[in-house]
């Protein structure tokens, strides 16, 4: 019958409409100023670079390679890169960036640069009140903004930041055995320069 | 008391005009009352507004705005100094005149419908004979504003949204016109006053509203469909189709004269609720005859109010109707039907007094509507659509 399907329509309306008042699992709104929901741990917003220890400058992971720069979409980060070197956290020396700027208000959060970072410098941040009055200067986040300590990683990426600390630790075995190996057979050479030669000869 | 309460509007302004000049004194009461009624609708515009953005939030199990004042019941407010500082923007190739034009008229001619309701006992502002063919006249010049405004936009969003306006607007004046019609062929007056007058009766304290007569009921059905095209309300909202559109006529529109054709749509929305309410709910009778002590104008705005809360049910309700499906509804089914109405009306005059006329007109009417809806339902199909590609 014709309009027996705008009745049933109104009665679902107005079922919403009584509803609403009556029982919150309706209501999913979160009134977000007061409440919040839980941060998820896939979120991503704009990246930030981790270091480790206390000191930011000092334990910055990032060693300028400007692969992130290159491969960035938007062309959002600048990088200049040091003329002097220091160890990064296998003790090898490393450059490090002299400048790292991202222009937040450019940056389009597509994770290109964490995905092509292989020294797992840049990772992408949560936080996403990041509203200024100097939409110029204030959304150029210059290396000290942007440097976050490998805690703050954990604790919005638990999961990965674990992966990526277990990755870097093997990483980090993987280089010291190589050195004491090293080490050791440059000790053998150089003890075997020492002794006397066998007679005879190959 | 009570009689005082009914009359509080009129003794008010009596006392008012007193302090002028007898010459002056006519004049200035006519100047009162449309002052009265430019300010009294637009301030029920925003009380509709907040219940339209309240209310659909709920139905969509939202909250609404619940941010400005308590339970965000100065959203209007923040809203209207929000139009009135943006900036009014016109396009360079425009016409200017007639874009500055559009809205103005399309309020004025609004607000001119409000002359010849009556919206409570002697509370009607020109006492018209043909107050009805006047509404008509002046509400049919609404599509000539939201042409202009296509128009004179040279944007082809508009054009087009002006377009289907009219196209739309146009099929439904005549069902809206032929389902009045029936109420003047029984009341035998153009003069909404005489409406009223010949609805506020009662019989064991039921009113004789014409709603509650098989034609009227009929009449009442088909003039609210047609009320809701002529107001380009949801599902009728083609011309200003947002997700197609844009917004229709008034894409090139900003600011302030965005303000006014949304005033225009709303204000027409309550006029035409009036016009309803008049025709079939008994304008400014009481509900029943023991509360005829309650003020006419509170049952006048009651019921507009209680009709703007229908369309707004009815915009949660329904999508949006195509082009096609609006104009086979409008010619194929609503205006035929319209003109059986018209009928039966002349039946329902034949017939006189007596239950059989009650019995024979409702027979005809349904079964009417029972083979209509299924000679227009037929060959239709109505299973889920199914989406070969888009998974």
């Amino acid at each position: 019958m014709l309009g027996e399907g705008i009745l049933k329509g109104l009665a679902e309306t107005a079922r919403n409409f009584a509803g609403s008042y009556v029982s919150k699992e309706r209501l999913t709104t979160v009134e977000y100023p007061e409440q919040r929901i839980a941060p998820i741990e896939a979120a991503r917003v704009f990246p930030f670079l981790v270091y480790d220890g206390a000191d930011w400058e000092a334990g910055l992971r990032c060693v300028a390679c400007q692969i992130c720069e290159k491969e960035c979409p938007p062309k959002c980060i600048y990088i200049d890169k040091s003329t002097d070197k220091k160890p990064d956290y296998i003790g090898k020396p490393q450059f490090y960036p002299a400048r790292f700027d991202i222009d937040v208000s450019v940056c389009m959060s597509c994770q290109i640069c964490v995905e092509v970072c292989p020294f797992e410098a840049i990772k992408m941040d949560t936080e996403f009140e990041l509203s200024t009055t100097d939409r110029f200067g204030g959304m150029l986040y210059d290396r000290k903004e942007l440097a976050k300590s490998n805690e703050h990683y954990h604790k919005i990426h638990p999961t990965e930041a674990a992966e990526v600390d277990a990755r870097l630790a093997g990483e980090k075995a993987k280089a010291n055995a190589k050195a004491k190996a090293a080490a050791v057979a440059a000790a053998a050479k150089a003890a075997a320069a020492a002794a006397p030669k066998p007679e005879g000869g190959v | 008391m009570f009689a005082n309460l009914d009359q509080v509007f009129i003794l008010l302004k009596q006392w008012v005009v007193r302090f002028l000049p007898l010459g002056l004194q006519p004049a200035a009461g006519v100047v009162l009352c449309v002052i009265t009624i430019v300010c009294v609708f637009p301030g029920l515009f925003a009380i509709s507004v907040l219940m339209e953005r309240k209310g659909l939030g709920r139905m969509q199990n939202r909250l609404g705005p619940n941010r400005v004042g308590p339970f965000g019941m100065f959203q209007p407010v923040a809203d209207g100094i929000k139009s009135l500082t943006k900036e009014d923007i016109v396009p360079l190739r425009a016409d200017g005149v007639v874009h500055f034009l559009a809205p103005v008229f399309l309020v004025v001619v609004v607000f001119m419908g409000y002359a010849v309701l009556p919206m409570g006992r002697n509370m009607t502002l020109v006492h018209m004979d043909a107050a009805l063919l006047f509404y008509f006249a002046v509400g049919a010049s609404t599509e000539l504003s939201v042409f202009m405004a296509g128009w004179s936009s040279r944007n082809k969003y508009s054009l087009l949204g002006a377009m289907r306006a009219v196209a739309q607007m146009i099929s439904y004046e005549v069902v809206l016109l032929l389902s009045s019609v029936a109420v003047v062929m029984i009341t035998g007056s153009l003069s909404l006053d005489k409406i009223v007058e010949a609805q506020n009766q009662y019989t064991w304290g039921l009113p004789h509203w014409y709603i509650f007569t098989p034609w009227g009921c009929a009449g009442f059905v088909t003039f609210a469909i047609a009320a809701m095209a002529e107001t380009n309300r949801s599902p009728f909202d083609l011309p200003e189709g947002e997700s197609e559109l844009v917004a229709g006529y008034f894409t090139e529109y900003s600011g302030f004269k965005f303000a006014e054709f949304f005033l225009g749509e709303y204000v027409g929305m309550l006029s035409i609720s009036g016009l309803g309410t008049t025709l079939f709910l008994g304008g400014w009778s009481a509900p029943l005859e023991v509360l005829g002590w309650v003020p006419s104008w509170f049952w006048f705005f009651a019921k507009i109010m209680m009709s703007i809360c229908v369309f707004i049910w009815i915009r949660g309700t329904l999508p949006r109707l195509r082009q096609d499906q609006l104009m086979n509804f409008a010619w194929k089914f609503v205006l035929p039907f319209t003109l059986l109405n018209l009928m039966v009306t002349a039946l329902w005059h034949i017939l006189g007094e007596g239950w059989q006329r009650w019995v024979v007109c409702s027979a005809i009417l349904l079964v009417a509507y029972f083979f209509m809806a299924r000679a227009g339902m037929h060959g239709k199909n109505f299973r889920p659509r199914i989406y070969r590609y888009a998974e």
